[in-house]
């Protein structure tokens, strides 16, 4: 839309250009003195009496050729890759840092992903759901992050490859007051810092 | 004898706070006082509090900041003598009918006598350059016509509802032996700057530190940093907070708010995270938790990081460190028999005992001397309320009652008031105040979100 408003425009100015000489741009209505025609040619005298050849009809320039934008180079950030991030959260019961079978489960693949990509660098982050104190809350993310990184480790991940942190109750997956919520809230979140 | 005692107080306190001023030129701009000699105690009937009106102060002169700082300065204190509710204030819009004093020293005490005040408020106002203003006022007795206190203000023009706190601390001292909170603050974390975190998570709202006074006006932000930040706790010199921020591991800063200055006292890394700060009575020392040997423990550190000690061992989360007024003592949360729980323990690790037994109870603070309790808050429903347990007697007294949930309990520096978060109301979460007796309720903020008060000395 915007690139055919521009070369429209465009257009009607080389339009406007080509005819200037002549009969004066539309664009500038202010009276001009006319000017004497140049005397005619010395050579072409002969040539002279014949009716001067009409100005040649306006032509529109041809449109620019549209030129391919170079493709950009596919990458994805930090932030893209970890939007769809193929670490899956770890859940967790209420007020509890127990890992259950399911919680193993996810840390195994998980684990298997690291093992794959073997230059990524993580940080488990520590959540809770929206009861309790906010500060009490510190101390179980925690609990939860390292217990979560332990599991990791135990499973032949690098530790040097792990950071953990806990958020409390600060940035829930979901914000509602209900049975359903607080599960998705309390969790070990793994986020890919470093690849 | 007791009014000479004052007056040596009071050249001592002057003269303190010009070497103070002298040391440290950074200091929030202190008001210079003088005060005239005159002693005499406002409320003549036995065992009723006295009734004290504060008309608008005199402007001197015409310009028209001098008469706003007139009106601000007379509401601000009557707000401020109204709120530790030793006087009863007499409401301002009945003062239509009286008439304007004609001088600092000629008022009309006769109306004010009928309009039921025992005691008024006199006060003028008057630039003394572009920069710089006074503010004279008297305590005038209705009934003997004499002023029973008089002092007169000299500072920046910046401020003027600190001239109004600091009437209002001194009146509180002078006529009721009170220590009045009015210059007091407090300091909060807050997301009204709406910014979000800079970070690999998007849709994450940033929460920084803030300060106000104790009536929630001239706010100040403290941090910047664009991340998370929590649990600010002022040093008892009222110059410093420290608070845990998320750099992105949780640590504890300490920054000198007056001086620009950020300190990293225990010096945490990715391994070795401190969170929740408390500082000592005497302001030597830190209390925290930390994640250093493996799980959620209290440790004690020197100030500057030096000394470390741990101060429990228990496979449960041991969290939420407060100092009891002399430092013997230390009251945390604990989860070890399940749901969390108060206890005591002594500074020197040892004499442990617990001290709430309710369902899940969270977030102590020790009162201030001569109070001798414990604020926490406490599941009570869906949320939680405010509860004081009073450590001489084990009994429990409750402070809100279910509106909203109701957390992280601070008291003023006299102990007769709590601050706490609440969702009550608009649902947002909103820094509260109340009366330690479970009146006098008031909200100090309003934009955003707010929690975890920390209410300087």
């Amino acid at each position: 839309m915007g690139r055919s408003e521009v070369s429209c425009r465009i257009r009607i100015q080389v339009v406007c250009l080509a005819s200037a000489v002549a009969i004066g741009c539309a664009g500038n209505p202010a009276p001009v003195e006319p000017e004497l025609p140049p005397p005619p040619p010395e050579g072409n005298q002969a040539v002279s009496t014949s009716p001067p050849a009409p100005p040649p009809p306006p032509v529109s320039p041809p449109s620019p050729p549209i030129i391919e934008e170079e493709n950009p180079i596919s990458t994805r950030s930090l932030q893209e890759l970890n939007r769809e991030s193929p670490l899956e959260p770890v859940f967790f019961d209420y007020d509890s840092s127990d890992l259950s079978p399911r919680g193993q489960i996810i840390i195994q693949a998980n684990a298997d992903i690291l093992s794959e990509h073997s230059t990524w660098v993580i940080t488990i982050e520590g959540h809770c759901d929206q009861r309790g104190s906010p500060e009490y809350n510190l101390g179980l993310g925690e609990r939860r992050a390292l217990v979560t990184e332990e599991y990791l480790i135990a499973l032949g991940i690098d530790s040097a490859r792990i950071n953990t942190v806990s958020y409390g109750k600060e940035f829930p997956f979901d914000p509602e007051d209900t049975e359903e919520a607080h599960s998705r809230n309390r969790r070990a979140h793994f986020v890919i810092t470093g690849r | 004898m007791i009014s000479r005692f004052r007056i040596l107080f009071l050249i001592s306190i002057f003269a303190s706070a010009v070497f103070l001023a002298a040391q440290q030129p950074d200091v929030p701009s202190e008001l210079e006082r003088r005060q005239s000699g005159v002693d005499l105690i406002i409320g003549d009937r036995i065992g009723a509090q006295p009734r004290i009106a504060v008309p608008d102060c005199l402007a001197l002169g015409p310009e028209p900041e001098v008469a706003a700082a007139a009106e601000t300065i007379a509401e601000v204190l009557w707000d401020d003598l109204d709120f530790e509710r030793e006087f009863r204030m007499v409401v301002r819009d009945t003062y239509d009918s009286i008439p304007t004093a004609r001088s600092l020293i000629d008022l009309p005490l006769d109306d004010w006598r009928e309009l039921g005040a025992d005691g008024v408020v006199s006060c003028s106002v008057e630039w003394i350059s572009n920069s710089r203003m006074r503010v004279t006022a008297r305590l005038f007795n209705v009934r003997s016509r004499a002023s029973s206190f008089g002092v007169e203000y000299s500072g920046a023009t910046t401020n003027v509802r600190t001239y109004a706190h600091q009437l209002s601390d001194e009146i509180h001292r002078h006529q009721r032996g009170l220590r009045g909170v009015a210059r007091s603050k407090i300091a909060y974390i807050s997301d009204r700057d709406s910014e979000s975190v800079l970070g690999l998570v998007e849709d994450r709202s940033t929460k920084e530190v803030y300060f106000a006074d104790y009536d929630g006006a001239n706010v100040k932000r403290v941090t910047i940093s664009r991340t998370l930040n929590n649990n600010p706790a002022w040093s008892p010199d009222g110059r410093a907070i420290a608070y845990t921020a998320w750099r992105p591991f949780m640590d504890i800063l300490v920054s000198h708010v007056y001086q620009g200055r950020l300190e990293s006292p225990v010096e945490g890394n990715s391994d070795t995270q401190n969170w929740l700060p408390a500082w000592s009575p005497d302001g030597s020392q830190l209390a925290f938790t930390s994640n250093r040997d493996g799980q959620p423990e209290l440790y004690i550190a020197n100030g500057d990081g030096s000394g470390i000690m741990r101060l429990t061992n228990h496979p449960g989360i041991d969290t939420s460190p407060t100092w009891s007024p002399q430092g013997h003592q230390l009251a945390f949360v604990s989860d070890r028999t399940g749901a969390p729980q108060v206890y005591v323990i002594g500074a020197d690790g040892t004499g442990l005992r617990r001290i709430t037994f309710e369902s899940h109870c969270d977030r102590p603070t020790w009162s201030p001397a001569p109070y001798n309790e414990i604020a926490y808050s406490s599941q009570t429903g869906a949320g939680h309320d405010i509860k004081v347990v009073d450590l001489a007697t084990n009994e429990v007294r409750q402070l809100t009652y279910g509106l909203g949930t109701n957390e992280s309990p601070s008291y003023s520096p006299n102990g007769r008031h709590v601050a706490f978060s609440s969702t009550r109301g608009a649902g947002n979460k909103q820094i509260w105040v109340i009366g330690r007796d479970g009146r006098g309720l008031r909200r100090i903020t309003g934009v955003g979100n707010n929690e975890m008060p920390s209410w300087s000395p």
